[in-house]
C-alpha cells in the first residue's frame, strides 16, 4: 500500500515524519498525476485559502474526488478538512464536496484563541487523545453516512468519517500520539484491498 | 471539568507549521492585503509602510497605526501579522488586544530597546524574530519566540544577505550535528545559548522552530533559492507591492515556494512578471545603516 501526503502547502512534513514513526514511507503529492501512485492521501493543516488556489491552479480538483469515488481513503486534518467539506459558510475558499458535511473556517476566534484539550475517541480507545485546535474549524452540519468519532459537545463535532474519508478539525500529526494516523492506515488498507478484491 | 489550554508553546509554534511552505506578504492597506490573500499568500503583514519606504523615508519607524491594522484584519481570512520595535512590549500588548495573529519584534522598525528584546512568554499571541545565525536564533527562541525568520536586509531586493544567514544558520547546525558531547559547553557558552537548546537543536538537525527566509526576495527564483537552502517558507516585503505588477508577481513567487525543486514550472511562473523592484545592493550600504545588525 502506497500512502501520499499532498505536500501543496502546510504542515505535511509533520504527517510525513508521523507515517515515518509508524514504518510507512510516504510521498510528497505537489502534481495531481502523483495521486495515481497512492492508496490513501492526507490533506494537512495549512491556509486553506491558499490550498484552494493552488488546487484550482494545478487541477486537483477532479482527481481528489475521483480518488475519493474510487474507494481510496482521504484524511483531512484542519484546512485539510475544510477542502473536504461539502460547503462551508463563506463563499471562499471553494471546498472539493468530497465529504457530506458543512464547515466554518476559524470557528473559534483568531490565534489567540487556539488552544489544547485531552478528548474521549472511543474508536481509539480508553485513553484520551490530547488535540491542539489552531485557528480551528468546526463541523456544523452532519449528512447521513457521516460517523462522528469525537464531539466537543453535543452540537460540535470535531471528527468525522464517512465510509473511506476522514476529517478532524485539530492536529494529530503535532502529537508523539499516532492512534489516529493508525486509524487512517487502517482504513485506507481496507479500502485499498477491497478495491483490489473487486477488480 | 475538562481543561483547555490556550496560548502555550505548542499552539504558537504549530501555528508557524501551518503556515510552512507558504508565503507571508508585507502589505500597507486593506486593498493589497486582498491581492495578497487572492494570490494565495499564507498570511500578511501589516505595515504602515514597506521596509523600502522605510528606508528612504529615514527618521524613527514604530508599530502601525491599529486603524490600519483592523482595517486589513477585518477584508481577508488569513492570519493578520504586525510589527513592534525590539523591546517594545507595550506595542505588542496592544497588538495583542486587537487579536493580531502573529507579531514580528522587527529589526526593521528602530529598536525600542538596544539590550533586551521582549520576554515573549508572557504573550498568548505567538512571535517571530529574525536572526543572522543560529545563536540569534536560539537567544530569541529562550525568550519565547515561536518562529524564525533569517534577516537577510530588507527593503533592498537583494538576496544576498538572506542567502548569507540561512547559510551560516544551516553551516551551524551541521557543525553541531558533527560535534562530539564534550565540546558542547564551550560551543553553548562560545553561542551564549543555553546547552539545552543547542542540545535539542542538535538532536533535531535543525531549528527547534519553524524558520522562514526573508529580507530581499524580490523573484520567484529568489523564493525557491531560499527554500531549496533549507527555509521551511518566506516572507516577502517591498518586493512584491514595489513592482511593476504586484498580483501577478505575488501569484509567481506563491507557486516558486510550493514547486521550489522543479526548474520548468520556476521558469514558466517567472515569464511576464514585468519590473522587479528596482532595488539598491547590500553592499553599497553604510555598515550602520544595515537593519540587520541592529540585534543580537
Amino acid at each position: 500500500m502506497e500512502v501520499g501526503v499532498l505536500a501543496v502547502q502546510g504542515d505535511f512534513a509533520e504527517h510525513i515524519a508521523v507515517l515515518g514513526k509508524l514504518g510507512v514511507k510516504a510521498k510528497e503529492i505537489r502534481l495531481p498525476h502523483q495521486l495515481e501512485m497512492v492508496d490513501g492521501l492526507i490533506i494537512p493543516g495549512g491556509e486553506s485559502t491558499t490550498l484552494s488556489r493552488l488546487m484550482s491552479l494545478y487541477n486537483f480538483r477532479e482527481p481528489l474526488q475521483q480518488m475519493a469515488k474510487e474507494g481510496r481513503s482521504i484524511w483531512g486534518t484542519c484546512a485539510g478538512m475544510i477542502m473536504l467539506a461539502n460547503e462551508i459558510t463563506e463563499e471562499d475558499p471553494v471546498p472539493l464536496g468530497i465529504m457530506d458535511i458543512g464547515v466554518q473556517r476559524n470557528a473559534f476566534g483568531r490565534q489567540v484563541d487556539s488552544f489544547e484539550q485531552s478528548l474521549e475517541i472511543q474508536a481509539l480507545g480508553p485513553d484520551p487523545f490530547h488535540a491542539i485546535f489552531i485557528r480551528a474549524p468546526l463541523i456544523i452540519r452532519v449528512g447521513e453516512g457521516v460517523k462522528v468519532l469525537c464531539a466537543l459537545d453535543e452540537a460540535r463535532p470535531v471528527a468525522v468519517q464517512q465510509g473511506n474519508l476522514m476529517a478532524t478539525s485539530f492536529h494529530p500529526e503535532l502529537t508523539n500520539d499516532h492512534r489516529f494516523h493508525r486509524f487512517f492506515l487502517d482504513l485506507a488498507g481496507k479500502s485499498c484491498s477491497s478495491r483490489n478484491g473487486s477488480v | 471539568m475538562v481543561e483547555v489550554l490556550t496560548g502555550t508553546f505548542t499552539v504558537k509554534a504549530g501555528h508557524a507549521q501551518m503556515l510552512k511552505g507558504g508565503v507571508i506578504m508585507d502589505v500597507v492597506n486593506a486593498e493589497q492585503a486582498k491581492i495578497a490573500e487572492e494570490a494565495g499568500a499564507v498570511a500578511v503583514m501589516a505595515l504602515e509602510r514597506v521596509p523600502a519606504d522605510i528606508r528612504a523615508d529615514g527618521g524613527v519607524a514604530r508599530m502601525t497605526d491599529p486603524a490600519i491594522i483592523c482595517d486589513i484584519m477585518d477584508v481577508v481570512s488569513i492570519p493578520v501579522m504586525a510589527k513592534v520595535r525590539i523591546g517594545h512590549f507595550v506595542e505588542a500588548q496592544i497588538l495583542e488586544h486587537l487579536g493580531i495573529d502573529y507579531i514580528d519584534e522587527s529589526e526593521v522598525l528602530t529598536p525600542a530597546d538596544e539590550t533586551h528584546h521582549i520576554w515573549k512568554h508572557d504573550f498568548k499571541v505567538p512571535f517571530v524574530c529574525g536572526c543572522r545565525n543560529l545563536g540569534e536564533a536560539l537567544r530569541r527562541i529562550s525568550e519565547g519566540a515561536a518562529m524564525i525568520r533569517t534577516k537577510g536586509e530588507a527593503g533592498t531586493g537583494d538576496v544576498v544577505e538572506a542567502v548569507r544567514h540561512m547559510r551560516t544558520v544551516q553551516d551551524a547546525i551541521r557543525k553541531l550535528q558533527n560535534m562530539p558531547d564534550d565540546e558542547l559547553v564551550v560551543e553553548a557558552r562560545d553561542m551564549q545559548v543555553s546547552l539545552d537548546l543547542l542540545i535539542k537543536t542538535r538532536e533535531l538537525g535543525r531549528m527547534p522552530v519553524v524558520n522562514f527566509a526573508a529580507g530581499g526576495v524580490a523573484t520567484p527564483a529568489d523564493a525557491a533559492l531560499m527554500m531549496q537552502l533549507g527555509a521551511d517558507g518566506v516572507f516577502v516585503g517591498s518586493g512584491i507591492f514595489k513592482s511593476g505588477d504586484p498580483a501577478s508577481r505575488a501569484h509567481a513567487i506563491v507557486q516558486s515556494v510550493t514547486h521550489y525543486q522543479d526548474a520548468a514550472i520556476l521558469a514558466e511562473v517567472s515569464k511576464n512578471l514585468g519590473e522587479p523592484m528596482v532595488g539598491i545592493s547590500a553592499k553599497s550600504i553604510p555598515d550602520n545603516e544595515l537593519l540587520a545588525s541592529r540585534s543580537k
